[in-house]
């Protein structure tokens, strides 16, 4: 036998269809629930899908007011939702309310709608500094506040997650809920930036 | 806490390798072997900690064998792999003898056949 690279990536690679073989005869495990979960991870976890509930806020006053009601449900209407998610309360910004999300104990995080936590949210820095001071923070990342703005602050905890429901930005009215959707960035559901303005083409 | 959770918050040697908060598979294998994983502890309802505990030792034993070898070259999801299979032999539902001879016989097959990875 010879002791190649390639010989020990197949090997490992019989190794794992050898598993795989065994716990589908057996009964253990099926190969969809194998197959969503691995796309589950790699793709559909992403704030795409919380992208996709604020688009649809937009459009669709009916789905809002649903969502503004009880995220969790609103959010499985698009086929989205347990894993920590289980609680999700969407705040919606005005002009005169910016909302902004934190856990300040961890980094409870509406992950089937935002992904995974971006690492700054994961840090001491941000979770107790976003509570104390909201508006020097926020302008640390690049988005200032005016005076006339009230920020709230939400922390999350294991029960109840957050989502915010960020502005639509202005000059948007004639896009249709797909191009709508490449403005909802991760951050502005987060609370640490507005939606993106459209690229003027 | 879901086992989703539990998987993708992770800490330490024994967090998933990300790129950019996406989790990272170099070869198809190791997505499959991170599937099998995930989805047999979700099926049968075993605690995500009985596959975490196992993998931290996994990856503390090849390091503490690997110390003074720099030849050889760490792999995650080789740890992970030996991990499942101990899983899966510890808790009775797959013997070592099943695994070793389904691998013999895949092997087997793979050199009289064409196979494309």
């Amino acid at each position: 036998m010879s002791h190649d690279h390639d010989h020990d990536v197949s090997e490992l690679e019989v190794r794992t269809r050898a598993l795989e073989s065994l716990l589908y005869e057996k009964g253990l495990l099926t190969p969809t629930a194998v197959d969503t979960l691995i796309s589950t991870f790699e793709q559909d976890l992403g704030p795409l899908n919380g992208a996709r509930v604020v688009a649809r806020a937009w459009v669709d006053p009916g789905y809002k007011r649903r969502l503004l009601a009880d995220g969790t449900a609103a959010i499985a209407e698009l086929g989205f939702g347990g894993l920590q998610a289980e609680h999700l309360v969407v705040v919606e910004n005005t002009p005169g309310v910016h909302n902004v999300v934190v856990c300040t104990l961890c980094s409870c995080y509406p992950w089937p709608v935002l992904g995974l936590p971006p690492r700054w949210y994961k840090e001491p820095a941000y979770r107790s500094r976003i509570v104390i001071e909201p508006r020097q923070v926020l302008a640390e990342f690049g988005l200032e506040l005016g005076e006339d703005v009230e920020v709230r602050v939400w922390d999350s905890s294991s029960e109840i997650r957050y989502l915010v429901l960020p502005e639509r930005p202005e000059g948007t009215e004639g896009m249709s809920e797909d191009e709508l959707i490449d403005l909802v960035t991760r951050d502005s559901m987060i609370g640490t930036a507005l939606a993106s303005t459209p690229v003027a083409s | 806490m879901s086992v989703q959770a539990e998987v993708t918050s992770m800490t330490g040697a024994e967090a998933l390798p990300r790129s950019n908060g996406e989790l990272v598979f170099e070869e198809p294998w190791q997505a499959r072997a991170f599937g099998l994983a995930v989805g047999v502890v979700q099926a049968q309802g075993i605690d995500w900690e009985e596959f975490r505990g196992r993998l931290i030792e996994e990856i503390g034993a090849w390091e503490r064998e690997h110390a003074h070898d720099p030849t050889e070259s760490y792999s995650y999801y080789e740890r992970w792999l030996a991990t499942l299979e101990r899983l899966l032999v510890e808790t009775g539902m797959v013997s070592s003898d099943e695994i070793e001879a389904r691998v013999l016989r895949l092997a087997a097959e793979d050199d009289h056949g064409h196979h494309d990875h």
